[in-house]
């Protein structure tokens, strides 16, 4: 008799996680879609994100490669709307590129953190007692490093390739989204669903990664969202101080790095790679903030 | 409170040592060493060179005498400028990283705080959103790009003010404005969310209740706890702006000790690097005690333990 139930409360156990998060996803949708402001900026990250990821196979669209030393530092112009290089190469070529591994470098940097963190947190808050003091100590303690100065002394001693570059920023991403995952975890466990869960005999794991980890998805959402441009940054912070992306690649960092060194002759070199890298940020700030809004409004604490 | 302090003080000791311990493997396990650019010296003088600096004992050895070392707060003499002692080096910075760092950060509480304080009384009005707009444009320009378009504006086609160098008190408004635009914008944001949750608490209508005018009820009663997320971010601002002094350094040729840093590590000066990275690492944990005890001091229901 009690094999027959199993399957059933199963599949109710299951109907309740998948009902509940569809209202709140809907609910959602209707506050973000008011704002105008996040959708503004999710289209325009969108084209972006397409131009960029399509800059191979657009049409008309130069070679960043491609040197024409006639060409050299030309202003905006019909043929090339943002100009040329000192060594002629056209520079919406290279914008476009370089928000390619920008862009690369942020979802990739904001999936490592995504990853390390999620089960860190969801293993720390769901262990609990010991296990979790322990856990969040370390958090602590990594907290208080100045981070900053390993990853650079990490790029310059190591190797400075993209993918120590990924390492590197997705490393120092991760530990908030552990305080916050950890934070949801511990005010789910409690609940019945959990508790049904765990009377149903699942595993520890699969009760954190199948019935906590997709009710924590919201505050998740919003802060990864929110950590896309702080690895874009920091890639170019450090892609600015030479130390990130190399050449011949570009990032948004590195152009505009190269473009503040000559400053004086060819402004255009510094103004377009600068506003592409600051509307990108503002738009996924803008975007966090909505969602933020949306799927959880009581927690608009710093405005 | 003292008992505090000291703990939190012994506690620093594990940290730093295992910052030391981190920075000490990861520089002596890296490939390549630090005569490396001068390929041709002869053994005898490499050996010498070896010698000078302890490289010749083994890493046991050095380990030991670096952290003896280190605790004095004495690194030797730099690798790549042998005649002067990392110490030298990094106190003829500080003052100038300092001065920096310290008006960035003045002015962004300066002008933050206000600002968040306006958009707070006026809740959802124009001049809030109009705030916070600016506050989200602000927190999204990275201080490496406002540096060089403040230049171009401000230096290059108004010729306002000096476009590089750290001379004249003119001379400082870009370097301090382009540090400080973001922590400002960040401030303002932080410091609306703090006071809007304070002005709907029950004390803030009993204040409104005696007849307050609205200026003291925000500035006397409402200001000091709506502060406190600001208090608790001076932390984290003082290590992003330490940060951002490294970059605002070298744009700006200001020789202060952040550019020491990246500098230091391309030239694989270990002596530099590690004395940098030490210092940086005490003056953080330092910086983030003091913010702790004026936190309790503007919260009383907080207390440090």
């Amino acid at each position: 008799m009690s094999a027959a139930l199993q399957p059933l409360r199963v599949t109710e156990a299951a109907d309740f996680v998948a009902t509940v998060p569809t209202g709140l996803w809907r609910d959602a949708w209707k506050r973000l879609r008011r704002n105008r402001a996040a959708i503004a900026a999710a289209m325009f990250l969108g084209v972006l994100s397409l131009a960029a990821l399509l800059a191979p196979w657009l049409p008309g669209l130069a070679d960043p490669a491609l040197q024409d030393l006639k060409l050299s530092a030309t202003p905006p112009s019909a043929a090339h709307w943002f100009g040329t290089d000192e060594l002629g190469r056209d520079l919406l070529s290279r914008v476009l590129w370089g928000g390619r591994v920008s862009l690369l470098v942020g979802f990739i940097g904001t999936l490592v953190s995504l990853v390390i963190g999620v089960s860190y947190g969801a293993i720390s808050g769901y262990a609990g007692g010991r296990t979790d003091d322990v856990m969040m100590r370390v958090v602590d303690v990594l907290y208080s490093l100045p981070y900053i100065f390993l990853v650079i002394l990490l790029l310059v001693f190591f190797s400075k390739s993209l993918v120590m570059l990924f390492v590197a920023l997705g490393l120092v991403q991760w530990l908030t989204m552990a305080r916050i995952v950890r934070g949801q975890v511990l005010s789910l466990k409690s609940q019945t669903f959990v508790e049904a869960a765990r009377a149903l005999g699942l595993s520890g794991s699969a009760i954190v990664f199948r019935h906590i980890v997709p009710n924590t998805l919201g505050p998740v959402i919003v802060y990864a969202t929110l950590t896309v441009p702080a690895v874009i940054l920091q890639e170019a912070f450090l892609s600015f101080l030479g130390l990130g992306v190399q050449p011949p690649a570009a990032s948004w960092g590195t152009l505009v790095s190269d473009g503040a060194k000559v400053l004086a002759l060819f402004p255009w070199l510094v103004i377009f790679p600068a506003a592409a890298l600051s509307l990108t940020l503002l738009a996924f700030n803008f975007l966090g903030d909505g969602l933020r809004d949306a799927l959880d409004p009581r927690q608009r604490r710093d405005g | 409170m003292s008992t505090y302090v000291l703990r939190r003080l012994a506690m620093m000791i594990p940290t730093l040592w295992a910052i030391a311990t981190l920075t000490f493997f990861m520089v002596r396990l890296a490939p390549g060493g630090p005569f490396m650019a001068e390929k041709d010296i002869p053994p005898a003088v490499k050996e010498q060179l070896m010698r000078r600096y302890g490289l010749d004992r083994p890493l046991g050895e050095q380990y030991v005498t670096f952290l003896k070392n280190a605790a004095r707060f004495d690194f030797g003499p730099s690798y790549r400028f042998p005649a002067r002692s990392v110490r030298e080096i990094i106190l003829e910075g500080l003052p100038v990283s300092a001065e920096l760092g310290g008006w960035a950060l003045l002015f962004a509480l300066l002008v933050g705080v206000p600002l968040g304080v306006l958009a707070a009384s006026r809740h959802n009005s124009a001049t809030d959103h109009a705030a916070m707009t600016l506050a989200l444009a602000g927190v999204s320009i990275p201080n490496f790009v406002l540096g060089p378009l403040l230049v171009l504006v401000f230096s290059l086609t108004l010729f306002l003010v000096p476009p590089a160098l750290w001379q004249t008190p003119s001379s400082r408004i870009l370097p301090v404005l382009t540090l400080a635009t973001s922590y400002v914008a960040y401030i303002a944001r932080l410091t609306r969310g703090g006071m809007l949750e304070v002005l709907g608490q029950d004390f803030v209508r009993t204040a409104r209740a005696k007849g307050l005018p609205e200026s003291s009820v925000i500035g006397k009663h409402a200001l000091r706890l709506g502060v406190l997320p600001v208090v608790s971010y001076l932390g984290p601002a003082a290590a992003g702006i330490i940060m951002g002094s490294i970059a605002v350094e070298s744009i700006f040729g200001i020789p202060g000790t952040g550019r020491f840093l990246v500098n230091a590590a391309f030239n694989r000066d270990y002596t530099l690097v590690m004395g940098v990275v030490l210092f940086y690492a005490v003056l953080l944990m330092v910086f983030n005690l003091v913010v702790d005890v004026v936190y309790s001091w503007l919260d009383p229901r907080v207390e440090l333990s």
